[in-house]
């Protein structure tokens, strides 16, 4: 009953749908920026190397290379400051967590493109899917 | 009024604002209680409340219990407590307290009572958090020790440990007040209030949640 109680208390908080994306996939994060008055919408993009937790505590983080540097942000799913996820490209991953790619430098940072030829095979095994 | 509650820790989880500034909260559910006792400065040399929280089989209660809880015309309680009041108590034994009390104006902070989770036997480290002993420079066996406890012979007194020297032993499972907790939410349908941050025990611990002392 604890647990149900907990969703419940949770269930306001959370997004009807939420975003549909995979460990691996290029995204545009759309994040909400609220300057004084004004709000306007930034768009972080970079790969999704982690996708973690359950509830209201679902979060992502996306690695991208600003100027050289190597720079990763985190985000909760259910954010009302999230607005949107555009999924560009998606990766051919074999793993649910891509911190190797902080090892990589250059070109070898690249994800091969997961293609999809076959309406069956739209999720195969080596999508290494932690959406829940 | 009653500015205080019994209740149950839910579990904890996260509340996000419009902006999306997560709140960490502890989801208590308080209430309803039932005042069992009235105690008036007349009869009994203060003003109180007895408040009753979680039912439970007569059978694993006992006959005092019963009747006491009898005579506010309900069944026993698992958990009964005192409140002290500042005034008069303006309820009546057998009334029934809800979340309600904390409504309105009437509590934005709040303390709550728990006890804490046992830690079992700790070292002074965890427990008092010492220092401990260097890693190495000829420290042997030695590393999370208290170190010296007193002189050997302190002049007058003869050979002792003074009283309430700090040292290894059994932490946790004590009474602990976490004062001057934001209330954010009630939610009066499933008796249950958020509260910012955290409060003392496991899921499951009997807490005191009452009006905060400290701040309004």
């Amino acid at each position: 009953m604890s647990q149900q109680l907990m969703n419940l208390v949770e269930k306001p908080y959370l997004k009807a749908s939420p975003p549909e994306f995979h460990v691996g996939d290029t995204v545009d994060v759309q994040c909400r920026i609220v300057e004084g008055e004004k709000e306007r919408i930034q768009i972080f993009n970079g790969i999704v190397i982690a996708h973690q937790g359950r509830g209201i505590n679902e979060t992502f983080t996306v690695r991208r290379i600003v100027g050289n540097e190597g720079v990763e942000r985190k985000y909760l799913v259910h954010s009302p400051g999230v607005v949107d996820i555009k999924v560009r490209r998606r990766g051919r991953v074999r793993r649910a967590k891509l911190y190797y790619l902080r090892q990589r430098i250059g070109k070898a940072r690249k994800l091969r493109e997961l293609r999809i030829h076959h309406k069956k095979a739209a999720e195969p095994a080596v999508l290494a899917t932690s959406a829940v | 009024m009653i500015p205080a509650l019994l209740g149950t820790k839910m579990g904890m989880t996260l509340i996000l604002g419009e902006q999306g500034v997560a709140e960490t909260v502890t989801v208590v559910r308080a209430g309803p209680c039932v005042v069992l006792q009235v105690k008036n400065k007349e009869s009994d040399g203060y003003d109180s409340v007895q408040l009753g929280f979680r039912d439970v089989k007569p059978h694993r209660s006992t006959k005092a219990m019963i009747g006491h809880a009898a005579k506010a015309g309900t069944g026993p309680k698992g958990a009964v407590r005192e409140v002290r009041l500042d005034a008069p108590a303006t309820v009546a034994v057998g009334d029934v307290v809800t979340v309600d009390v904390f409504a309105g104006d009437a509590a934005k902070y709040v303390d709550v009572v728990g006890t804490t989770k046992g830690k079992g036997f700790q070292g002074v480290m965890k427990r008092h958090g010492f220092g401990g002993m260097p890693g190495s420079h000829g420290t042997e066996r030695k590393h999370r020790s208290p170190g010296g406890i007193g002189a050997s012979a302190p002049r007058g007194t003869g050979r002792s440990v003074k009283k309430g020297k700090r040292m290894a032993g059994h932490m946790g499972q004590i009474r602990c007040t976490t004062s001057a907790l934001k209330l954010l939410k009630i939610d009066a349908e499933n008796h249950l209030l958020l509260i910012r941050g955290s409060v003392p025990g496991p899921v499951g611990a009997l807490l005191l949640v009452r009006r905060s002392k400290k701040r309004g």
